[in-house]
């Protein structure tokens, strides 16, 4: 071994920069190992664009207050309890903090996106979006002389008793090895690896896709299970939403989303309904619908809407196919006509007269037919008809690495010496099904921080 | 091609849509959030309000080699160099010199050669000075419709554009908002002053913003410079030279300087800056544009600085070719973006309104 190095930081998004920005700052010499090409660096916070904080009064951008227990309160709704509450209240009571430290670091904050309005007294939005934060995070890297290597990933952790001694790489210049003093694996979940993911939740995962970086593909992950890590998170499941379904097989991110099922009438391959469309509003319902869609045939779904309902969603990357009768959009997406056609006859015909309300849930329900649509039941009539394919697209995995409120990693017999973890390697811990927007960077930047704390304290 | 590159504009156009996490850096992307669907003119539009400050390029995280191939500074650096063109009377002329700065330096050393010679041909009656030269008939003879001329032209160019867009009726509410964004550069800002992304890559940075105010301000001031050398020599009959605590030096010193500086530092700039992020087909000329600006500002200065010497016919010659050749170019160069671009902002806070 060639190198050494304090704190070795395995992978390149919001955690792991967070871990070495911290530890740079106590003095340690740090390495980032990032897979991905410098184009990708960033992993998923890439793709995000909002950090969900506790605040006692206006904070930033932020609007009101948001106090501990609410926001417990919404972590426990959505995880329907799958948490551990002790690093949960540690994460949301850091997050106050964690607002000015990202702003001091040079993330820069804005007000709520248009269309995501509800989110404003909650969750700060980068300027920018995810990939800005992560570029101000490499900025201030470059700038405390934080080694980053690009297209490099590590392929096992070297770990000796309970001690971690160095990783192996594989990168541009071969396979090489390099020690360190402490690690900080920051190396998200495995979705990107197709195959595991089909060896967890079954053949159907094949047909989904990964809504972001192609890189998380869980090596150091799995390498660190071999080695009798302590895992935690279910390891079959996966958090995914119902995306468009021509979106690519990675990377499509936000823009593949769909908002337009509360307005459509959903079939499946053979043009059959089977679930409620207008259950809640779609915010509350696209993971549903992402295992929802799962479940079908094909694991493929088909929204369709008539022309009275094109404008009433946000804008979607790919335009919707379109066709003057229902039996020719059928015939588009290869659907049998004659099922969609009578399909959306029985619909048309249990819709009753009402007031309609795009954006509230307006009791406009069906009668008699099932599953009803309780919500937004308008007939649909008015061609040109227009439809979007349905897929399951996965935005992370569960399954992850055991830590302590020090975000120290435990092994086969307790906790390492110098292993610490943070973001979506160990978020299963915090979140153990669903999920709140923007508490994969709340959890990412507060345990990143705290390993990074740790790592360099460690070392010193 | 106009319109396949139109084509290729909706398409980054219809992405950031359904995206928006760019919406906080400048005026394009509210404006393009306005409308779902979005016609020619309104690309056209926005191609002309973007400042190509590249914040949204690096954040993007659509980029090439990702699929989408989002390059939006680039495609709308293209449509817009490519509506001045179209817009352009006489049309050819703005193909010639928007793309090519062989051509820009070839009319430069035309029109410094044409002012040589008049200032040999043309006997001068009398006069001090520079008037000693070229007398000040023969200059206004020359520069007049220098002037006039191609402003004629920019006001075609501009009620083309304006059709295109669908611009409604002008308020003065609205140009003076359009002004004061220009003149501070707002949509340089980066939506909270720290600047754009123009040549250090993804860290953001004021020095285009200010340099550009230099130029603009220094522009001006030299502008505003000959006016007041007109108004004294018609108004008050007061003739040239002007010592040096007279408007038009007071106005015109720091006014070159500016020019200078500031063009110096965008041309540095530039060729710090990633050009393909631009529209390359036009680096060029918008090049040769900045150095020529810039030409004008030194060759003043060094004009004032060569009172009384030997050097004073020669340097009145090149400096008078310089800005000869400045007025010729202005509805066929970078420069016709400033008048679009105060259209365009215009149009915009219309929208906004």
């Amino acid at each position: 071994m060639t190198e050494d190095w304090d704190v070795i930081v395995i992978g390149g998004g919001n955690a792991a920069l967070c871990a070495a920005i911290e530890a740079a700052e106590s003095g340690a010499r740090v390495l980032i190992l990032e897979s991905a090409p410098k184009v990708y660096r960033g992993g998923n916070s890439r793709h995000t664009r909002n950090f969900r904080c506790m605040h006692d009064g206006p904070l930033s951008v932020l609007t009101d207050s948001y106090g501990e227990d609410e926001y417990f309160d919404d972590l426990l709704r959505v995880t329907k309890g799958e948490t551990d509450e002790t690093l949960a209240r540690l994460v949301i009571r850091s997050s106050e903090d964690c607002l000015p430290w990202m702003e001091a670091h040079g993330v820069r904050f804005q007000p709520s996106l248009s269309g995501t309005l509800s989110l404003g007294r909650t969750n700060a939005f980068f300027l920018g979006g995810g990939k800005a934060l992560v570029n101000a995070y490499y900025a201030t890297a470059e700038d405390l002389g934080i080694a980053v290597r690009y297209d490099t990933e590590v392929t096992h952790v070297t770990i000796e008793g309970d001690r971690f001694t160095g990783v192996r790489v594989r990168g541009p210049d071969g396979v090489a090895d390099i020690a360190g003093r402490a690690a900080v694996i920051a190396a998200g979940g495995f979705q990107g690896d197709i195959d595991w993911l089909a060896d967890a939740w079954g053949p159907a995962a094949r047909n989904f896709l990964i809504r972001g970086t192609p890189y998380n593909r869980g090596v150091v992950l799995r390498d660190m299970l071999d080695q009798g890590a302590i895992s935690v998170g279910d390891p079959t499941q996966c958090h995914a939403v119902a995306i468009d379904g021509r979106a690519s097989k990675f990377d499509g991110g936000i823009v593949t989303r769909l908002d337009c099922v509360p307005f459509s009438v959903v079939v499946n391959k053979d043009g059959q309904r089977f679930y409620d469309e207008g259950e809640d509003v779609w915010p509350k319902r696209y993971a549903i619908w992402g295992r929802l869609v799962a479940a079908q045939p094909g694991q493929v779904a088909y929204a369709i809407i008539d022309s009275r309902s094109l404008d009433l969603f946000m804008p979607s990357v790919f335009p919707p196919e379109n066709a003057d009768t229902l039996e020719g959009l059928a015939t588009k997406f290869g659907l049998p006509p004659e099922a969609v056609r009578d399909t959306i006859d029985r619909f048309n015909a249990a819709c009753r007269d009402g007031p309609f309300h795009p954006t509230d849930l307006d009791g406009l329900t069906t009668q008699g037919i099932a599953p009803a649509k309780t919500n937004w039941a308008r007939p649909i009539t008015e061609p040109p008809f227009y439809g979007y394919s349905l897929r399951t697209g996965v935005t992370f995995t569960y399954l992850g690495l055991k830590v302590d409120k020090s975000a120290r990693v435990s092994g086969p017999k307790g906790r390492y010496d110098n292993i610490w973890a943070a973001g979506e390697t160990m978020a299963g811990s915090i979140l153990g099904q669903g999920y709140l927007a923007g508490f994969g960077m709340t959890i990412g930047t507060v345990f990143g921080r705290i390993a990074g704390q740790e790592a360099a304290a460690h070392v010193r | 091609m106009f319109d396949e590159t139109i084509a290729e504009a909706r398409r980054q156009v219809e992405i950031c849509n359904a995206c928006r996490y760019c919406e906080g850096y400048c005026d394009v992307f509210p404006a393009l959030m306005r409308l779902r669907d979005h016609d020619d003119g309104d690309i056209v539009q926005l191609a002309n309000l973007c400042h190509n400050c590249r914040g949204c390029y690096y954040a993007c995280q659509y980029v090439p080699p990702h699929e989408f191939a989002i390059n939006l500074p680039a495609v709308l650096a293209e449509v817009r160099v490519e509506s001045w063109e179209r817009h352009a009377w006489p049309r050819r002329f703005a193909r010639l010199f928007q793309r090519n700065g062989v051509a820009v330096a070839g009319l430069l050393i035309v029109a410094i050669a044409l002012l040589l010679l008049m200032a040999q041909a043309v006997p001068s009656a009398s006069g001090e000075d520079f008037y000693a030269v070229l007398s000040h008939g023969t200059m206004v003879a020359l520069f007049l419709p220098a002037f006039v001329l191609p402003l004629v032209s920019v006001a075609v160019s501009l009620r083309r554009y304006w059709a295109e867009i669908g611009g409604g009726p002008l308020r003065p509410t609205d140009v003076l908002r359009a002004a004061s964004d220009s003149m501070r550069l707002r949509n340089l800002s980066g939506g909270q002053g720290q600047g754009c992304n123009f040549e250090a890559e993804d860290r953001f940075s004021n020095r285009r913003r200010r340099f550009h105010q230099a130029m603009l301000w220094g522009f001006l001031l030299c502008f505003a410079s000959t006016a007041s050398g007109t108004v004294l020599h018609y108004g008050f009959g007061l003739e040239a030279p002007y010592g040096f605590w007279s408007l038009p030096k007071l106005l015109g010193v720091p006014g070159g300087v500016l020019l200078v500086i500031g063009c110096s530092g965008l041309a540095w700039l530039k060729t710090q800056a990633d050009a393909s992020l631009g529209a390359v087909f036009a680096w060029g000329g918008e090049m040769a544009f900045v150095l020529l600006l810039g030409l004008t500002g030194l060759t003043g200065l060094a004009l004032y600085a060569s009172a009384s010497t030997t050097a004073l016919p020669v340097l009145l010659a090149i400096h008078l070719g310089t800005v000869l050749a400045f007025f010729l170019l202005l509805p066929f160069s970078k420069m016709t973006h400033a008048f679009y671009r105060l259209a365009a902002l215009t149009a915009d806070a219309s929208a906004r309104r």
